[in-house]
């Protein structure tokens, strides 16, 4: 399939890439690495006239520490992130679930920032973001603006970065302390989730102190399962665990699709969290 | 005989304008002037006559169009050609030298890796880059490296093997011992 006709226009700077899509109008889209963007233009599922590539400009595509957070910019490939050693010590999770994502191929191409603004409900890296409360810079022609995670994620496919801004980058506290695991199903080496489950856990004398718990593809956003964080306040045990992540279904009204109907989804949503918090306290 | 993809013109739309890049393909600087919505693999194929980079399942999910993109496997399905302007592309056909197979490729033929053919190209190049950053990989870590390439003939257990015997190769080992 070839995807229709479009103008393009290489940016370099985050303030070139604002112009031209102030001058390419609403029609204008950002490319990043184009991992999600190329398959829906060659299936012309949409067909912009205006492409503005962002996949060269360096100033969003390094990652850093300031101020005690992990800056991830909105460029960084899911290879360099998966292998940065700032992400791999401080952010353990989001390296855990970058390695998730798709295949090596995609990962070589595909952004942190691309993948967090494509808003995919399958996706991986969303539940990371919303579980670790991570905040995304927004650059327009204003000038830069922070959303909270929580904020960020609006509907399948939508997010709080209009049409003629750009995500610059996303930071992730850092939880010094605190012990992380992903856990994803799907039915190939390398697939979207099923369902997946981001958890931390800050443990304390054998005891869950504090949880953060995310959840991918039970909806229409990424899911914060705040009552569940609650009661695994003093969980000792994997019964304690499993007996919190039984209610990890609760409120969910997940959407059927050739995956799962809507039952096996709320059991995955279960066990899943189950087992990504037992992974992540080590709790027997 | 006509493919599917020789009926798609290369003719640019009227209306949009061209950019000339410059790719280094295989080695050797090659200068064209492409519409934007062209496809790397496309360019390769149709542009520059290098069929040895297939396209499969237009979908981003097979992987036989993979090429090393700056020494990394991508996508060329998932990538436009004006997004190669200023790297370097390697395809299959810049594997081997004139008269010597790449030790991948000897792999491949040694451990008869290959049933139809048709995802060998990727399967080569993603072993190559494999096998360049670590020479001396695991059987899972193989399957790893492998696991973008789709086999529809599902011949994967010989496209270990022959990845695990190029690895001897190329390590100085002898891999028939």
């Amino acid at each position: 399939m070839i995807p229709a006709a479009f103008e393009y226009t290489k940016a370099t700077t985050v303030a070139e890439a604002l112009a031209a899509l102030q001058a390419g109008g609403e029609d204008a889209k950002v490319l990043g690495g184009g991992q999600s963007l190329l398959p829906v233009l060659r299936l012309r599922l949409n067909a912009p006239s205006v492409l503005v590539d962002c996949s060269g400009i360096d100033e969003i595509s390094g990652i850093r520490e300031e101020g005690g957070k992990v800056v991830i910019g909105a460029g960084a490939t899911h290879h360099a992130v998966m292998n940065n050693a700032l992400v791999k010590s401080s952010v353990p999770l989001l390296a855990q679930a970058t390695a998730t994502v798709a295949d090596p191929q995609i990962r070589h191409r595909g952004t942190c920032g691309g993948s967090m603004v494509h808003a995919d409900p399958r996706a991986d890296l969303p539940p990371v973001a919303l579980a670790l409360d991570a905040e995304f810079q927004i650059a327009g022609s204003g000038g830069q603006r922070t959303v909270k995670a929580a904020e960020f994620f609006q509907g399948p496919f939508e997010t709080s970065v209009g049409p003629d801004e750009i995500l610059v980058s996303v930071s992730f506290p850092k939880y010094d302390g605190w012990s992380t695991h992903y856990e994803k199903f799907n039915r190939t080496a390398q697939a979207w989730s099923i369902v997946g489950v981001a958890a931390a856990v800050r443990m304390d004398g054998g005891k869950i102190a504090e949880a953060r718990i995310g959840l991918t593809n039970v909806g229409g956003t990424p899911m914060r399962a705040s009552a569940i964080e609650q009661a695994l306040v003093g969980a000792s045990s994997l019964a304690d665990i499993e007996a919190a992540a039984a209610r990890a279904s609760d409120g969910l009204a997940p959407f059927a699709d050739d995956d799962a109907d809507e039952e096996f989804r709320l059991h995955l949503a279960r066990v899943l969290t189950k087992r990504a918090v037992a992974a992540a306290s080590g709790l027997k | 005989m006509t493919s599917l993809y020789d009926e798609v013109s290369p003719a640019p739309a009227a209306d949009v304008p061209t950019k000339r890049v410059t790719i280094n393909v295989n080695g050797e600087a090659r200068t064209v002037d492409v519409e934007p919505r062209l496809l790397l693999a496309h360019l390769l194929r149709q542009g520059l006559k290098l069929t040895g980079t297939h396209t499969g399942c237009d979908t981003t999910s097979c992987g036989t169009c993979t090429v090393l993109f700056d020494g990394r496997p991508v996508k060329s399905c998932t990538m436009l050609a004006v997004q190669a302007d200023g790297h370097e592309v390697e395809t299959v056909e810049g594997m081997s030298s004139a008269s010597e197979l790449h030790p991948v490729q000897e792999g491949f033929k040694q451990e008869h890796g290959l049933q139809c053919g048709y995802c060998t190209p990727g399967m080569m190049l993603a072993a190559k880059a494999l096998l360049e950053r670590n020479p001396d990989p695991t059987e899972d870590e193989v399957r790893w490296a492998l696991s973008g390439n789709l086999c529809r003939c599902t011949g994967y257990q010989n496209i270990v093997k022959s990845v695990l015997w190029a690895a001897q190769k190329m390590r100085g080992q002898n891999p028939e011992a």
